[in-house]
């Protein structure tokens, strides 16, 4: 066969329909980061000016400044942000696998196995409560694990993970119920974790999770071309030589790394996953060149930005920073998607 | 080139494809027809190895497909499922870099070649000046071009084809069809599609390739095969054969009534 090439001349490439606003979405998204985390250290209970806090971070003399701000205002952040990190980008490259904008960590089950796992703990075996994050992220390590195995049938789907995922779902949520029914007098102990947040986390906490975070983090940058190939559909990856089922669980291994990591110590909070990729798919598309590193920043924003609100503006009252998600997060998402301009939004 | 021997697969209880032997020629242009359910995706699909046989071999260039690594055997045979058409936003460059994917290695970069060889894909399917536009601002006719330029663009030896042309209307089917005449005139591309319309199928292809209930049925050029028993034997329709300029071509008349055929 003939193989010569006759290139023709070389056409100019024109720049990319997105690159403008990945370009300033991105740019965006780090000062916004940047200047919500240096707010979340000015405000509270008490509040300090951007010296005070400048002062406190750089000279280890003990003020009251200095206990507050870095004792616990500046770990409570930087745990927000890894937390809203975590999460976003589990439910971005779950997106990818699936194909479905609207899966979730929910979706293979890393909620409800954690969820059961720690409730057991804190109602069955409170003496046991340190192990808490521990059985959180096995809980939901385990749980995606069942789920894919179950949905093993000489190859796997994103339809079949997605059906299988909602029946595990349903019986670990049934466990749940009858747990908390069985030690109704102790209900109590657990909810504010099932409800998500990352109140009284310090730097013990920051410490556990941050070095796990950032592996986590950074193999999923290595993860993206896998995602991407993987959007062509199966067949086509497979066609294109890739192997679809070896990526496809390493990728969801991935994410449940990922969102048990956040889990395992701001218990149940939903919603990052889900919203912060598909506003930002809205906004620069869906390659996830751009969308998976704009995704981390996205939910790194909205966990540091609606933990500072929670704690601040029902003051003296502190809402958990996973209610106020929902709360909010639910309508301003159906605002977008009535608004919404995007390939998302034009297309479904 | 390619040869399968005794190839077998039960998809279920009514459906399987039963013992198929067949051997492609380098630099045919083969199409297989039937009726809905004959096989035809199915047999392309297990020639791809998109499905595993559960008896009988695929030998591509006398080795068996099944023993290749993935990328080798992506580097040599390329395929086209049916209509391609979920929202991707990719720009027609972003997709046909795609097809560079199995001769670059993991993680590797792109070199000047692979650059070449997509610069040639564009040209050749027409679509240097598609480059930077997304594909769901393309036209269903464009959009089947730029995903054939990216099987273009993985330089096969086979180009496999599930129904290219459906869902496009009529100036766009023969745009791709003259199309792939090209890359198989100027290219050298040996084609196998499975195509729904029998005339376009007679039109453009070396050898027709009809299957039924999981068997080929006929297998020779189109003069050979159009003919009035055919269509009665497998489609179960009357129909009337013509031919002008060396294209054979079928009117369809009526349904045969059924009898001892099928």
């Amino acid at each position: 066969m003939d193989l010569s090439v006759p290139v023709a001349t070389k056409h100019k490439r024109h720049e990319h329909p997105y690159a403008t606003k990945r370009k300033w979405t991105i740019i965006s998204l780090v000062t916004i980061l940047i200047a919500g985390g240096i707010m979340s250290l000015m405000i509270g209970p008490v509040s300090f000016s951007i010296s005070e806090v400048w002062q406190s971070l750089i000279s280890e003399e003990d003020t009251l400044a200095r206990r507050i701000v870095w004792e616990l205002r500046v770990p409570r952040m930087l745990i927000g942000a890894i937390v809203g990190m975590c999460l976003a980008v589990a439910g971005a490259i779950l997106q990818g696998v699936m194909r479905n904008p609207l899966a979730d960590p929910g979706i293979i089950g890393v909620t409800s196995g954690a969820g059961l796992a720690a409730t057991f703990i804190m109602i069955v075996m409170p003496a046991y409560i340190a192990l808490l994050p521990f059985a959180a992220f096995m809980g939901a390590f385990i749980t995606a694990m069942i789920i894919y195995a179950m949905s093993w049938k000489s190859g796997t789907s994103p339809v079949r993970i997605i059906l299988v995922g909602v029946a595990i779902n349903a019986i670990l949520g049934a466990f749940l119920s009858a747990l908390m029914l069985l030690y109704s007098d102790r209900v109590q102990a657990a909810l504010p974790w099932l409800s998500g947040g990352i109140a009284g986390v310090g730097w013990v906490q920051f410490k556990m999770i941050a070095p796990y975070a950032t592996i986590a983090l950074i193999l999923s940058l290595f993860f993206i071309r896998h995602i991407r190939i993987l959007r062509l559909g199966d067949e086509m990856a497979q066609l294109l030589g890739h192997n679809v089922e070896r990526s496809r669980f390493l990728l969801i291994v991935l994410s449940t790394l990922l969102a048990g990591i956040a889990v395992s110590v701001a218990g149940l909070i939903g919603f990052v996953g889900l919203v912060a990729p598909h506003i930002l798919r809205m906004m620069i598309g869906g390659d996830y060149r751009y969308l998976l590193p704009a995704s981390a920043l996205g939910g790194g924003v909205l966990v540091v930005i609606a933990d500072m609100v929670a704690r601040t503006a029902f003051a003296p009252l502190e809402l958990p920073v996973g209610i106020l998600l929902a709360f909010l997060g639910g309508p301003f998402f159906l605002y977008i998607i009535q608004k919404g301009r995007g390939p998302i939004a034009q297309n479904n | 080139m390619l040869k399968t021997t005794n190839l077998q697969f039960q998809h279920s209880s009514s459906f399987e494809i039963d013992a198929i032997d067949l051997t492609i020629e380098k630099g045919e242009i083969i199409s297989l027809i039937g009726p809905n359910g004959s096989g035809k995706s199915t047999l392309l699909r297990l020639i791809a190895r998109l499905l595993k046989p559960d008896a009988g071999t695929v030998l591509l260039e006398g080795q068996s497909i099944h023993s290749m690594e993935r990328k080798k055997l992506a580097q040599q045979l390329a395929m086209l499922p049916q209509m391609n058409d979920h929202q991707l936003d990719l720009t027609v460059g972003e997709l046909i870099e795609f097809g560079r994917s199995p001769h670059v290695k993991s993680y590797g970069r792109m070199g000047e070649e692979d650059y070449d060889i997509i610069e040639w894909a564009l040209e050749v399917t027409n679509l240097t000046h598609y480059r930077d536009r997304v594909l769901p601002s393309l036209s269903g006719g464009e959009r089947q071009r730029a995903w054939i330029a990216m099987a273009v663009a993985q330089r096969p030896k086979v180009l496999f084809l599930d129904e290219p042309t459906t869902y496009l209307d009529i100036s766009h089917q023969l745009e791709v069809m003259e199309l792939v005449k090209e890359l198989n005139e100027q290219f050298g591309m040996t084609i196998v599609m499975v195509l729904h319309d029998i005339n376009q199928a007679a039109r453009y292809s070396d050898r027709l390739i009809v299957m039924k209930k999981g068997k080929i049925q006929y297998d020779g050029t189109p003069q050979c095969v159009l003919c009035r028993e055919m269509f009665q034997n497998i489609f179960e329709i009357d129909a009337s054969i013509y031919e002008e300029a060396g294209t054979t071509f079928f009117t369809p008349s009526k349904m045969t009534a059924r009898c001892a055929f099928t």
